[in-house]
């Protein structure tokens, strides 16, 4: 895609190292991410996508390297924390909260954005309710946005995949975050849950101007929806650049379609 | 046929976010608090306001306390008559040790005393999660009994522990008789019950169950996990502290450390279960379950099988039958007698006509 200008960067990532014991998910990767663009992370199984997520977002702490978002240096975040700085994220297994309804789980999404104290909530009057009020028409707002109004009140355990799929995004976009990490948006969807995914995506980093983070199985998709591209196997980068700069890269190659020795 | 939500158009936020959003059951509580406080007091002999009623809003409050804590925000504890046994034993010292001290505020003070041994024996729950979790609350049982008997100071040097609660004033007006302390319960935990209630449907219930249901998405969403705990173990623990003072002053009058044992624990914690886990009403109907049923089943073994059993065979037969009949509604819905009355309003919906 090249209708879209992306701006300065605004996550940058340097020298990251991660291991669990002896095993090492990450070892010394480098990128960064412009803001407004879609920046896909690939690689076979076991390449360490995910873990380059929990990174991002303070899941997981890396051993070595520096992360600057937006300017401020960090070496250890806290996943709370970075969700108040405007990092939302969906995961690769659905991860809602089953026994609550499709509403309240966007709502939870809000968090922290509401300051009403347990008091005030116990007594629902003022400010609590109010907030409940304001984020509510919030709410809805994403609620049509990804034509998910006939489920509102249906608990999310009942509904179908792809549908989950849909309410966990609501839920990222509920946060109203400046960059959104998607851990394999579209895996186990049909075609057309595939198209209605990707329009969504594109939608949100179109109208709300979201700087996308995505992990990706379908080539298809990733090469059709991203900027740049960076690619990981066995915890190290292969490569990095535009869709069609990956494609070529022999090395890329090699790690998806194997080499002859 | 009576229970239609046609035409019942919600145009505002707010009208869908009220706690009965349905027209019907707003009246049906309006009716249900109606009978509560003026009808039950008024016809009920002082039999069963004391013996029944009394004990069954007391175990209400504290099944509700721990619905909070288990249902909602899933942590397992089985400490819940611990922190009875510390409101009891903090509203008596309240009242003992400060001239003056108003009761409802002795209450309050109970509540909170419990709340803060709760947070403490809930600090656990940062790490350890489940039955281990369950095992580890099983240390606040043991410990506060034996420490409740052990420092006679608790007691105010009395043998074994034993309390007499004080009289309950309320602005001069004694409340000695059971209509009187059945009114101040069922206030107490009428408002009680409203409160959960709010807190369950606002932010702070949303994230219990967040917790609840998936805790590392919780953390990323922005959720502080330590605090969500924290906060849900001294809200249940103050709910249970409330229910022991009042369990002591307004139900038995005299109490032991010992009064709350294990087995009271077990039994709130079988309100839950068979209330419904995640659910205020569970609460009530597994404490109505629990109190109820065996004094029901009292009363039909007494008028109609007494000359057919020894009367060793027919206390073991009502035992039996309870056991049986606990299994029986688990099976029949492990969610609970608040699921079995939800479907049965959703079936109610489209009666007579399902289509």
């Amino acid at each position: 895609m090249s209708g879209r200008t992306s701006g300065d960067v605004i996550l940058d990532l340097q020298n990251i190292s991660l291991r669990f014991g002896g095993v090492k998910a990450l070892t010394d990767i480098s990128f960064n991410v412009r803001e407004h663009e879609i920046r896909a992370i690939i690689g076979p199984n076991g390449a360490g996508k995910s873990s380059m997520l929990n990174v991002i977002n303070g899941v997981y702490h890396p051993q070595e390297g520096r992360i600057v978002f937006h300017g401020e240096e960090r070496r250890k975040m806290e996943p709370h924390k970075a969700a108040a700085q405007g990092i939302a994220r969906t995961f690769q297994n659905i991860a809602l909260f089953k026994g609550m309804s499709v509403l309240d789980n966007i709502m939870t999404g809000r968090i922290t954005k509401m300051h009403a104290s347990f008091l005030e909530q116990a007594i629902h009057f003022g400010r609590a309710r109010r907030e409940e009020l304001e984020h509510r028409q919030k709410v809805e707002e994403v609620i049509d946005f990804l034509e998910i109004q006939h489920i509102r009140k249906t608990p999310v355990g009942r509904l179908p995949y792809g549908l989950q799929k849909r309410v966990e995004l609501a839920r990222a976009l509920a946060a109203e975050p400046t960059m959104l990490l998607l851990d394999e948006p579209m895996a186990g969807m049909n075609v057309e849950e595939k198209q209605d995914m990707c329009r969504f995506i594109l939608d949100v980093n179109d109208q709300f101007g979201t700087t996308i983070v995505l992990i990706e199985h379908d080539m298809g998709v990733v090469m059709d929806i991203s900027d740049r591209v960076v690619v990981l196997d066995y915890g190290k980068k292969i490569g990095d650049g535009t869709p069609d700069e990956v494609r070529s890269n022999p090395e890329v190659i090699s790690a998806y379609l194997g080499v002859s020795h | 046929m009576f229970y239609r939500e046609a035409g019942q158009f919600k145009t505002t936020y707010a009208a869908d976010q009220q706690i009965f959003p349905i027209r019907q059951d707003r009246l049906g509580m309006l009716l249900l608090l109606a009978v509560a406080f003026f009808f039950v007091p008024a016809l009920l002999s002082e039999y069963w306001l004391k013996a029944i009623l009394i004990p069954f809003l007391i175990f209400s409050l504290a099944a509700l306390g721990l619905n909070i804590l288990t249902g909602y925000a899933g942590q397992l504890s089985l400490g819940s008559a611990a922190f009875m046994a510390v409101g009891a034993f903090a509203s008596y010292n309240f009242m003992l040790r400060i001239d003056g001290m108003p009761i409802l505020l002795a209450f309050i003070g109970g509540g909170v005393a419990a709340a803060l041994v709760g947070i403490a024996f809930g600090l656990p729950s940062l790490r350890i999660k489940g039955f281990y979790l369950a095992v580890a609350t099983l240390a606040a049982q043991f410990f506060i009994v034996w420490l409740l008997t052990k420092v006679g100071w608790f007691s105010d040097y009395s043998s074994s522990g034993v309390i007499t609660a004080q009289d309950m004033e309320i602005l001069g007006y004694r409340f000695v008789s059971p209509e009187a302390k059945y009114l101040l319960v069922l206030s107490i935990v009428v408002v009680l019950a409203l409160l959960a209630k709010n807190m369950v449907r606002s932010s702070v219930g949303r994230a219990w169950m967040a917790v609840r249901d998936m805790d590392v998405a919780a953390e990323v969403i922005g959720i502080r996990i330590m605090h969500t705990k924290l906060l849900a173990f001294a809200v249940s623990s103050f709910y249970c502290g409330v229910a022991g003072a009042l369990y002591a002053f307004a139900y038995l009058g005299t109490v032991e450390p010992e009064g709350f044992s294990l087995d009271l624990s077990f039994k709130i914690l079988f309100m839950v279960i068979i209330g419904g886990v995640g659910s205020i009403a569970g609460a009530f109907l597994g404490a109505a379950f629990i109190v109820l049923l065996p004094i029901a089943l009292d009363v039909v073994v007494q008028q109609w099988l007494s000359g057919l059993l020894a009367p060793s065979v027919s206390s073991n037969l009502q035992l039996i039958v309870f056991g049986g009949l606990i299994i029986f509604f688990l099976i029949v819905e492990p969610h609970g007698l608040a699921r079995l009355w939800q479907i049965g309003k959703e079936k109610l919906r489209l009666w007579p006509f399902p289509h």
